[in-house]
């Protein structure tokens, strides 16, 4: 199992970096949604209020993500499937998509903060606590994300149907994150976001574990 | 449904009604008369959660073994769950112009609420978009099961931490506090019981029409 799981986020690093276009396409999506919000504040700087920031910087890394994640059983060509059947299990496949998701969406959020730092401004005091909040909220969009996109890549018209079926799912997790970099912002102690990241946590779990259960029902045709 | 649980559906709804509006209520300030509510509101919200989680049980059996029955038992379930859940955001918007003074106030508990019906709207929307009957069964299970997982955190979890004016969270009273000496669990228990059988009624009455369709579909393919 655990082999299997190895060798099939092997496959997919290597084929990630063998064609090189798409994550330099996500990241030119990125870098053109930060630049969009640059522009539009160019002289008004001062009217980024963290809050604001903290809003922009969400909305630009969830729909970065939803393209991100969409793609990983949209883009699967027919046969391929078939192919998988025979030579291993629904399980490992859906660990790897997960683990593979999960490292794509932590390296582009944190290049989306980079980008997001030298752009507009940074108004995070505690830094540490915000990779902590980016690296939870990577692993709460990845395992939701991953499933809806296996569901959704079995209907017609998937990329719209992708959207409308993770919003309402993600949503818990989007609002304890924004509740948390508001915190970050304000430089308020740790303790007092303990309970929300440990929620964000327990949310993960149980998503990942439900994403682990159902995926062997869908994949199967 | 047996006959009997219809009989007593009815007269549950009828006592619910006669007594929720005409039986004597504490007196307390801002809420007033609209505390009557309770007997409408916090039903309709049980009810809806009850039917969401036949749904979804009914789903979690279609994975188990795939029959339409259960397909058509886990769609009625959610159909009529949502309009109980409608009925409910609606009445908490009338209570809520009365009380907060505007019917969406923008606390935690209404949005969560709205989240769980767009839930339950993109179901449907998943369903309409695929084509195969038995590959719509089976990938709408799916949503379903998992989507109703993520749904507990939504309205469960979430309004009980953040600051919230709903009565019962973000330490606000409920219902517990006002009613001493116990003459509202009088008419509120009985109209939870009311309100959840008249889900099942109506879901049940949906399913049987749904049933007899895909039998006559069936005879007119042979």
């Amino acid at each position: 199992m655990l082999s299997r799981v190895r060798n099939l986020l092997f496959k997919e690093l290597t084929l990630e970096l063998r064609r090189k276009s798409v994550i330099s396409g996500l990241l030119l999506y990125l870098f053109s949604t930060a630049f969009i919000c640059y522009l539009t504040f160019s002289l008004r700087q001062n009217q980024i209020t963290p809050l604001v920031w903290s809003a922009l910087f969400w909305i630009t890394i969830l729909f970065t993500v939803i393209n991100t994640v969409a793609k990983s059983f949209i883009g699967e060509k027919k046969g391929r499937d078939i192919y998988y059947y025979s030579i291993t299990s629904p399980e490992a496949i859906i660990i790897s998509k997960v683990i593979y998701n999960f490292l794509l969406t932590l390296i582009l959020s944190f290049t989306g903060f980079i980008l997001f730092a030298l752009l507009l401004k940074n108004p995070i005091i505690d830094l540490g606590l915000f990779s902590l909040v980016l690296a939870l909220g990577a692993m709460g969009f990845s395992s939701s994300l991953t499933l809806l996109s296996g569901i959704a890549a079995k209907a017609n018209n998937s990329h719209i149907l992708m959207a409308v079926l993770s919003f309402p799912i993600i949503i818990s997790v989007l609002l304890i994150v924004v509740k948390v970099t508001k915190n970050c912002i304000d430089g308020l102690d740790r303790s007092v976001s303990t309970n929300d990241l440990v929620t964000l946590l327990a949310i993960n779990c149980l998503v990942t574990a439900a994403s682990y259960l159902l995926f062997p029902y869908i994949w199967r045709n | 449904m047996k006959p009997w649980l219809k009989v007593l559906a009815t007269l549950l709804l009828l006592y619910t009604i006669v007594a929720g509006f005409l039986f004597d209520v504490p007196r307390l300030n801002i809420v007033n008369e609209t505390i009557r509510a309770l007997y409408f509101h916090v039903p309709m919200w049980f009810g809806m959660v009850v039917l969401f989680l036949v749904s979804t049980v009914y789903s979690i059996q279609y994975l188990r073994g795939p029959s339409i029955e259960k397909d058509i038992y886990a769609v009625e379930f959610a159909n009529t769950g949502l309009l109980l859940g409608l009925l409910g955001i609606v009445t908490g918007m009338i209570w809520a112009n009365y009380t907060w003074g505007s019917p969406w106030h923008g606390d935690p508990k209404q949005n969560g609420a709205a989240i769980s019906l767009l839930v339950y709207l993109a179901y449907f929307v998943l369903r309409g978009s695929v084509e195969n009957e038995d590959q719509r069964a089976r990938l709408s299970a799916v949503y379903n099961i998992f989507a109703f997982a993520a749904m507990i955190p939504l309205i469960f979890v979430i309004p009980r931490m953040t600051s919230s004016m709903h009565p019962g969270s973000g330490g606000n009273p409920g219902f517990n506090m006002y009613d001493l000496d116990s003459k509202m669990r009088m008419v509120f228990y009985p109209a939870v019981a009311g309100w959840i059988l008249l889900g099942v009624w109506i879901a049940s009455l949906r399913i049987r029409v749904r049933i007899i369709d895909e039998k006559i579909q069936n005879l007119e393919n042979e």
